[in-house]
């Protein structure tokens, strides 16, 4: 399903019944988000949010080794074009 | 926005569009099974785009369109009891009943609130005591954990005035339905990645292999879609079956942990209808009897609420990718967003809104 | 119409006129028989509501421009007439309060019709019970308002009602206003060519009004942009003359309905380019959350203005000269093709139509 939205923990509190919530920012808006099933998580991470709760932390390495495959594609379109056809 | 922007950027888009042309030789047809995925394609255009060797389809993923429409009139009835607050999503609110939506019940006087989280409804519990407060509990898997959590807090809390009309539907039930049917026409899903950032993926390897279907666990943003369906085109050209993750800088193979503890903690799987096409079995969550002072159907006298569909809609074909919206003799016509005859058409998600509101014909 | 449900033919006539309710029940939109909270939304429930109940029975040369003022010849001179009512909720928000936007709003569409405003005036319907600390902020918002426009509330009314029927306090402004010789600004004057220009950010004045609601609290704060136009307007007008053609502001249902509107009423077709379009990073944030269209979302303190091609560089001048139109942009162009919709070129370079929305855009989760 559908509106995920990527922001970055800016802080964690523990409340009251053992489930941490903390301060997401997006673009700069600031909402309280329940952080109880990104236990990993910490300030400066950036989750993913969906109805004010944080549903996973987004792994920064797999979403740049995407943009590396993105650029081996070009690179071998590049390739590619200057074959003799 | 980071890790919203870098994905709606025109040149690694055309990119991928460039090699998804060039692996695209043979004609395939993939379905997506997400609204929010419908919604990028016809708003950022990609529909148009792709080549004509490529066909998506869009099926039943959207929860509001597949609710119910006895879900919807229990709502309804819901939220026109005395001292009673209906709380819910804003997507439910437009959704037909059998003679009303929620929208006109709250014109009336109704007390209907739009929240954000369901653990706004549990603060509305908590601030209106003598009322109260039942939360519509809409959504695939992806709002599980929070509906959960909603129940779960509301239950240690001691806040007995609320209670859930439990309405999810699960998505790997649907695509063996749709996979298993004799008029099946899909070669490849597009598996929803924020479902899966919940559920993990693993629950989709035994039907790509049952089926011999690629299925890609795909992202939301323009660039995640592109990726998404050249990764499904490619090992279908290559006779590839099985499970990839093009979302994986969210989604992992067991997803989130964490999560489905709460949702195993709070819910149990139940045969659930699906407005437009049917009964699908263990295809539904319902409460666990632990949790029974919190389910609105034991709570209210609404359980004995039946409907009967309009007969000019084919919600059910549409969601099954067997014909697209301009095919249904009512789009456009009798049945447009401002009064609309069935579910897809309300929804901002739904497969003939969007069509609708995009312009599409066809 | 696409998607207006048929008027009954034995009830029709091809022109708007008198003739069309001759009897005086029942109404033409027969499958809505109450009204809704989207027939205020400014899409199209609002359209249908003005051009099946109000149009019809009050037509006439100026209503029938439907623009955001009337203009009436007076001995010679052009009057430009508005009027607005205000129920927004809150009363007060970060960034203003019903009463400057009261004041704000008239004062802008006379400038919308080209006018300065010579005088306004404002009409109370006051709930009982309603503080009076409350009316004496609303009124000193007012004041200053007013003040920083230029013009004077002359004239006023006061009502007051039950407890229970009037959600605090109503406020209806109206205002005249000169339309300077040889100036004529009307949705009716886009033709193919023009620039579509937008003098600010989009989104600012809904998402701050949203943000204070119940239930959808930011920790930002979000200011409303509501603000008096009629200064950048006065000076695009001394600049340019009749080189600008519309000039709008895009208030409740967003630039994409105000675009709309102008495309139908002129019959020409407007391509937007969505790269170009302005948003700030903190309502990006918050329409992604609440999955809005930042294209549908109300408007204060900026306006739509369609001028001539070869005055573009001079308009984008003279209004990011004004501190108010810092961010003026070009956002799109008026074509012949496909005429009275409205088109966008996406980000990645796909096209989209952007239609007319049902009813209030709603939060959504999906």
């Amino acid at each position: 399903m559908c509106l995920g939205v990527p922001g970055r923990v800016e802080r964690i509190d523990p409340n009251a019944l053992g489930f941490s919530s903390g301060i997401v920012s997006f673009g700069g808006i600031r909402k309280e988000i329940c952080l109880a099933y990104v236990p990993e998580a910490r300030v400066g991470d950036y989750v993913l949010v969906h109805v004010g709760f944080a549903i996973s932390t987004i792994d920064e390495a797999e979403a740049a080794a995407m943009f590396e495959d993105l650029v081996k594609l070009g690179e071998l379109e590049g390739l590619d074009a200057q074959e003799p056809r | 926005m980071k890790f919203v922007d870098e994905y709606r950027q025109e040149p690694e888009v055309r990119r991928l569009l460039e090699a998804l042309k060039r692996v695209a030789i043979r004609p395939f047809t993939i379905m997506e099974i997400c609204g929010g995925q419908t919604h990028t394609l016809l708003r950022s255009g990609i529909d148009r785009m792709l080549p004509d060797t490529v066909t998506v389809v869009h099926g039943p993923g959207c929860p509001v369109c597949v609710t119910p429409l006895e879900q919807i009139d229990r709502a309804i009835a819901l939220a026109r009891r005395p001292g009673t607050i209906l709380a819910s999503f804003g997507d439910m609110l437009r959704v037909p009943g059998s003679d009303t939506d929620l929208l006109a019940v709250k014109a009336q006087g109704g007390d209907v609130r739009i929240v954000y989280s369901p653990l706004d409804a549990v603060k509305l519990a908590t601030a209106n005591p003598d009322r109260e407060v039942v939360f519509f509990a809409v959504g695939f898997e992806t709002t599980a954990p929070a509906n959960a959590m909603a129940v779960w807090q509301a239950c240690h809390g001691g806040v007995r005035n609320f209670s859930i009309l439990s309405s999810h539907v699960l998505v790997p039930p649907a695509m063996e339905a749709i996979l298993g049917s004799p008029e099946n026409r899909i070669q490849g899903f597009l598996a929803a990645g924020h479902v899966c950032t919940v559920m993990g993926y693993e629950d989709y390897e035994p039907i790509a292999a049952r089926y011999r279907v690629p299925i890609v666990v795909t992202g939301f943003e323009p660039l995640d879609l592109m990726q998404g369906l050249f990764m499904t085109v490619a090992s279908l050209e290559a006779g590839r079956i099985g499970v990839e993750n093009q979302y994986s800088r969210s989604v992992r193979r067991e997803g989130n942990l964490p999560a489905r503890r709460m949702i195993d903690e709070v819910f149990e799987v139940c045969d659930r209808p699906w407005r437009g096409i049917g009964v699908i079995p263990k295809s539904g969550y319902r409460l666990r009897p632990a949790y029974a002072a919190h389910d609105a159907l034991s709570r209210f006298d609404v359980a004995g609420i039946s409907a009967v569909e309009s007969p000019l809609c084919i919600a059910g074909t549409i969601m099954q990718g067997i014909k697209k919206p301009g095919e249904c003799a009512a789009f456009g016509g009798r049945c447009t967003p401002e009064h609309p005859l069935g579910a897809p058409m309300v929804s901002s998600e739904g497969a003939c809104a969007a069509y609708h509101r995009y312009g599409r014909t066809a | 119409m696409r998607g207006v449900p048929p008027l009954r033919a034995d009830r029709v006539s091809d022109k708007r006129g008198p003739d069309l309710l001759a009897a005086s029940c029942p109404i033409p939109i027969a499958d809505i028989p109450t009204i809704q909270l989207a027939h205020g939304g400014g899409g199209r429930l609002t359209k249908m509501l003005i051009e099946t109940i109000f149009v019809p029975q009050f037509a006439n040369a100026a209503l029938d421009e439907l623009h955001d003022g009337a203009v009436l010849d007076v001995l010679g001179s052009r009057l430009a007439f508005s009027t607005d009512s205000y129920v927004v909720r809150p009363i007060f928000f970060p960034g203003g309060d019903i009463g400057s936007l009261s004041v704000n709003g008239t004062v802008n569409d006379l400038a919308m019709c080209g006018a300065r405003p010579l005088g306004l005036s404002a009409g109370f319907i006051l709930e009982e019970g309603l503080p009076m600390e409350d009316l004496w902020r609303i009124v000193g918002s007012m004041k200053a308002a007013s003040a920083a426009a230029g013009v004077s509330i002359v004239t006023g009314d006061t009502k007051v009602v039950d407890r229970g029927k009037g959600d605090g306090v109503f406020i209806n402004t109206a205002g005249v206003g000169l339309v300077p010789a040889g100036i004529t600004i009307s949705p009716k004057r886009a033709q193919p060519g023009d620039v579509v220009i937008l003098s600010g950010s989009m989104a600012v004045h809904g998402i701050a009004i949203m943000s204070v609601r119940e239930g959808l609290e930011f920790g930002t704060e979000l200011v409303s942009d509501t603000a008096p136009l009629s200064g950048m307007v006065d000076a695009l007008i001394a600049g340019l003359g009749s080189r600008v053609h519309v000039l709008r502001d895009p208030t409740r249902g967003g630039v994409a309905s105000t675009l709309n509107e102008i495309a139908a009423s002129a019959g020409v077709g407007i391509v937007l380019d969505e790269r170009s379009l302005p948003v700030r990073e903190e309502v990006l944030g918050a329409c992604e959350i609440l999955g809005l269209d930042p294209l549908y979302v109300a408007n204060e303190g900026i306006f739509l203005a369609l001028v001539e091609r070869e005055a573009a560089d001079e308009a984008l001048s003279i209004l990011r000269a004004d501190p108010l139109g810092r961010d003026a942009v070009i956002v799109g162009e008026v074509v012949a093709e496909h005429p009275g919709t409205v088109w966008l070129k996406s980000r990645i370079g796909g096209t989209r139509i952007v239609d007319l929305l049902t009813g209030e855009q709603l939060p959504r989760i999906c």
